[in-house]
């Protein structure tokens, strides 16, 4: 019974950008565009996680997250099932652990985990089998978030290695931030953090960025503007003085935006607070790539679930004939593996099946 | 307290070191009936207990127990809590005031009092400073005093109003009683659930800093000066703490202050898993802190080594980590603890740790009858400690009736042998004997 004695491998599950080294990343990012071309398709499907299932346990509303997530699983052939956590046991005090422990007796392969209290996901991890997937866990960690941000920015900058990028708002609150500065620091960038001081954590000095309590002095030299959503409760808590203040001082505003250098571009990980954080005109601008990183997250979803339930690790587990989630444990020090099969790979095996699943 | 369970005739402690108050001495010990009738070398008992290469110290004093009874009797009752502590070598506990009903006031006290008649320790009580130790009307201290409580606190939270605290003090010392802050301001902790600095931030919990604590800790120091009250500081975990606490003293102010064995051992970075068995208020600190809260104890700028025994359900600390509730077992590590982070880094002396556990605490207490030393005449509250016992701290929670021990794994020095309460062996060979 005691959650502390068990260890959870990090390897089996994204839980933070943290447990993933570059090549990992990297990987990531190479699959994703294999599915970004899937997705390109007349039928945007693969059969790679036929007879796996997904569920999705949101502790928090997150439709756009969610939506993202089971259009990922089912483009893999996943069955997919979703936990509403406002109408279910949970409202009548059932505990996270008897929760997840209820659904795993269904036989699920995986997780995918929304929560407002930082570090759920990783407890869950403690407690199931299935492959935990973190969708965001209070202010801690958003990867898949990060790694669609960073496919992004890569697809329009080639590498991000010497890039700049600067990270502007509720960096404190902002579970975004906090997963965004170590995908883009370990991909070579350059990253500054924008706030004033009540919007950055306390301690700061340990992390590998920069930090500029004005924006304006780095317009000309950023290579992208990455805004963060700035919440209205925090007017409650003195942390700044208003909306309009922010807005002055650290909003993009159409002047702001003017300076930034050519190519250089404007993201927000939504949902955005129009004339706040972001000007409107400036939000549809060219060079603002906000529903490219929404089409994106599908693939990265793709690419996540793929890896981390593919047949590739099916495969493995089948040879040594023991679980996949002990296979999986053993296979290596990499934090996410490419299947190395021919037939684990999702453009050999989609055309012919693909239209089977079609009527 | 039953006479039956004390054997008859005389037991002897054969073959031991005497360590107290008054110095190291190879002697036997002779008891009968509840006191020590007898301490030098060629004594001869009924039965002799062999104690060769224990230490024989007075019995250890917690200032700072969650018995959690009444209200909370899931977590822990006065029997099992008792227990612990004798397993942990402690003859006197203090009882923590935030039970449900809070004890704040005679018929509370009452309660706590008739269940502790018969557990296996001395089983006292503080009382709470404010009424439902809500802070807003103080509680009726002297009916509680008149019952034999001798240190009054809010525990769990500080008294946060000035006045209030400031006429608390003036009132406490005209009943003789001492004054015991939980320093935190709640203005600056609310909703936070560890340590403010770079774990917190990457960890994305909300922190609360050191000032939280530093400054009821500045502000009751004040107060001290202002009132002359005798003040008493609850589990210190800051550096910042540690050098106010040593300025008052050089000050001549009447203060005292305790560290808790997890503020000496552990540090924030425990909290990476988001395991809220190391979820503790005050919370876990840095390791300068630690290094701090340490040397505080060397110097004997914190007075007391106390638990602050906190047990919790196992389902209430699998809750999200900011959502758990806060706290973790001590009682039956404190010394072990003590020993291997303070004595085997070379910080300070067997003796000196024992001062800060025993006779130390038991003065702040005012308790007569515990700390004393092991001499003729006094009461046989003694524990017998295998020093070179070295033994790795399990996750079964001892006596407890909670497991939440964050110190699962660790190998730890020094093992309470046996514990004499009122000349009963409550503890024989590490076994309770009820």
């Amino acid at each position: 019974m005691s959650a502390a004695v068990t260890r959870v491998d990090p390897t089996r599950h994204l839980l933070s950008i943290a447990d993933l080294d570059r090549d990992a990343i990297e990987e990531l990012l190479d699959l994703t565009d294999t599915f970004v071309e899937v997705g390109r398709r007349a039928i945007p499907k693969v059969p790679a996680l036929r007879g796996r299932t997904v569920v999705s346990l949101f502790y928090e509303d997150s439709t756009r997250t969610r939506l993202s997530f089971e259009t990922a699983a089912k483009r893999l052939s996943a069955d997919t099932m979703s936990f509403a956590v406002s109408s279910s046991s949970v409202n009548k005090g059932e505990s996270v652990r008897d929760t997840i422990e209820t659904i795993e007796a269904m036989g699920i392969d995986a997780v995918v985990v929304r929560h407002k209290s930082s570090g759920v996901p990783a407890q869950i991890a403690r407690w199931t089998n299935a492959v935990v997937v973190n969708a965001g866990d209070g202010w801690h960690q958003h990867p898949t978030q990060a790694l669609l941000d960073a496919y992004t920015a890569r697809s329009h900058l080639g590498s991000l290695d010497g890039r700049h990028i600067a990270i502007v708002g509720d960096v404190k609150h902002s579970r975004v931030a906090r997963s965004d500065i170590e995908i883009f620091t370990a991909l070579g960038a350059k990253v500054t953090l924008v706030a004033p001081p009540t919007l950055l954590p306390a301690h700061t000095s340990a992390w590998p960025v920069e930090v500029s309590h004005e924006l304006d002095p780095l317009l000309g030299s950023i290579d992208v503007c990455y805004l963060l959503r700035m919440q209205r409760e925090r007017m409650t808590e003195a942390l700044v003085p208003s909306l309009r203040e922010y807005t002055a001082c650290w909003g993009l505003t159409s002047a702001r935006a003017d300076r930034l250098r050519d190519g250089a571009l404007i993201m927000h990980p939504g949902p955005m607070n129009r004339g706040v954080e972001i000007a409107s005109e400036v939000a549809d601008r060219p060079n603002a790539v906000i529903t490219e990183q929404v089409a994106n997250g599908v693939a990265v979803r793709m690419a996540v679930l793929f890896l981390l339930l593919g047949p590739g690790r099916a495969q493995a587990a089948a040879l040594t004939d023991v679980p996949a989630v002990e296979a999986a444990a053993v296979e290596g020090p990499a934090a996410i593996e490419v299947p190395e099969t021919d037939t684990a790979t999702p453009t050999t095996a989609t055309p012919t099946t693909a239209t089977e699943d079609h009527p | 307290m039953t006479a039956n369970d004390r054997p008859t005739g005389t037991t002897l402690l054969s073959g031991g070191r005497v360590v107290d108050e008054q110095g190291e001495r190879s002697e036997d010990v002779l008891i009968e009936g509840d006191r020590i009738v007898a301490v030098g070398n060629g004594l001869s008992g009924d039965r002799t207990v062999d104690v060769h290469g224990c230490v024989i110290a007075p019995g250890l004093v917690d200032l700072h127990t969650h018995l959690r009874q009444p209200g909370k009797e899931e977590a822990e009752t006065i029997e099992t809590g008792a227990r612990a502590a004798a397993l942990g070598g402690y003859t006197a506990v203090l009882a923590m005031p935030n039970t449900t009903p809070a004890i704040d006031c005679a018929a509370v006290v009452r309660e706590v009092l008739e269940l502790g008649r018969g557990a296996p320790c001395d089983v006292h009580t503080s009382g709470a400073i404010t009424v439902d130790r809500a802070g807003e009307q103080l509680a009726p201290m002297a009916e509680m005093a008149e019952l034999g409580v001798r240190i009054f606190t809010d525990d769990g939270t500080g008294v946060q109003d000035d006045r209030l605290m400031r006429r608390a003090m003036e009132y406490a010392s005209g009943l003789g009683v001492t004054l015991a802050q939980h320093c935190e301001v709640t203005s600056l902790s609310e909703g936070t659930c560890m340590h403010e600095g770079e774990w917190s931030a990457r960890l994305g919990l909300p922190g609360q800093p050191s000032e939280a604590e530093e400054l009821m800790v500045m502000r009751d120091i004040a107060l001290a000066r202002l009132t002359g009250a005798r003040v008493h500081f609850q589990h210190m975990s800051t550096a910042g703490s540690v050098a106010m606490i040593a300025a008052a003293k050089a000050g001549g102010l009447p203060v005292t202050a305790e560290a808790a064995p997890h503020h000496f051992t552990l540090t924030d970075e425990c909290c990476a898993g988001y395991d809220a068995t190391f979820k503790v208020h005050p919370p876990l600190r840095s390791a300068s802190d630690r290094d701090a809260i340490r040397a505080g104890l060397a110097a004997r700028t914190l007075d007391a080594i106390a638990t602050d025994h906190a047990p919790h359900p196992a389902e209430e600390k699998e809750r999200p980590f900011d959502q758990a509730p806060p706290g973790m077992l001590g009682l039956e590590f404190a010394l072990a603890l003590a020993f291997t982070e303070l004595v085997d880094r070379g910080l300070t002396s067997e003796r000196e740790v024992l001062a800060s556990l025993s006779w130390q605490p038991a003065r702040i207490a005012g308790l007569d009858q515990h700390g004393r030393p092991v001499a003729a005449g006094e009461p046989a509250n003694l524990c017998v400690i295998d020093p070179d016992a070295r033994w790795t701290i399990d996750d079964s929670g001892g006596a407890s009736r909670s497991r939440n021990v964050p110190y699962v794994g660790r190998q730890v020095r020094g093992r309470v042998r046996h514990t004499f309460l009122f000349g009963e062996p409550v503890v024989r060979d590490q076994e309770a004997t009820r």
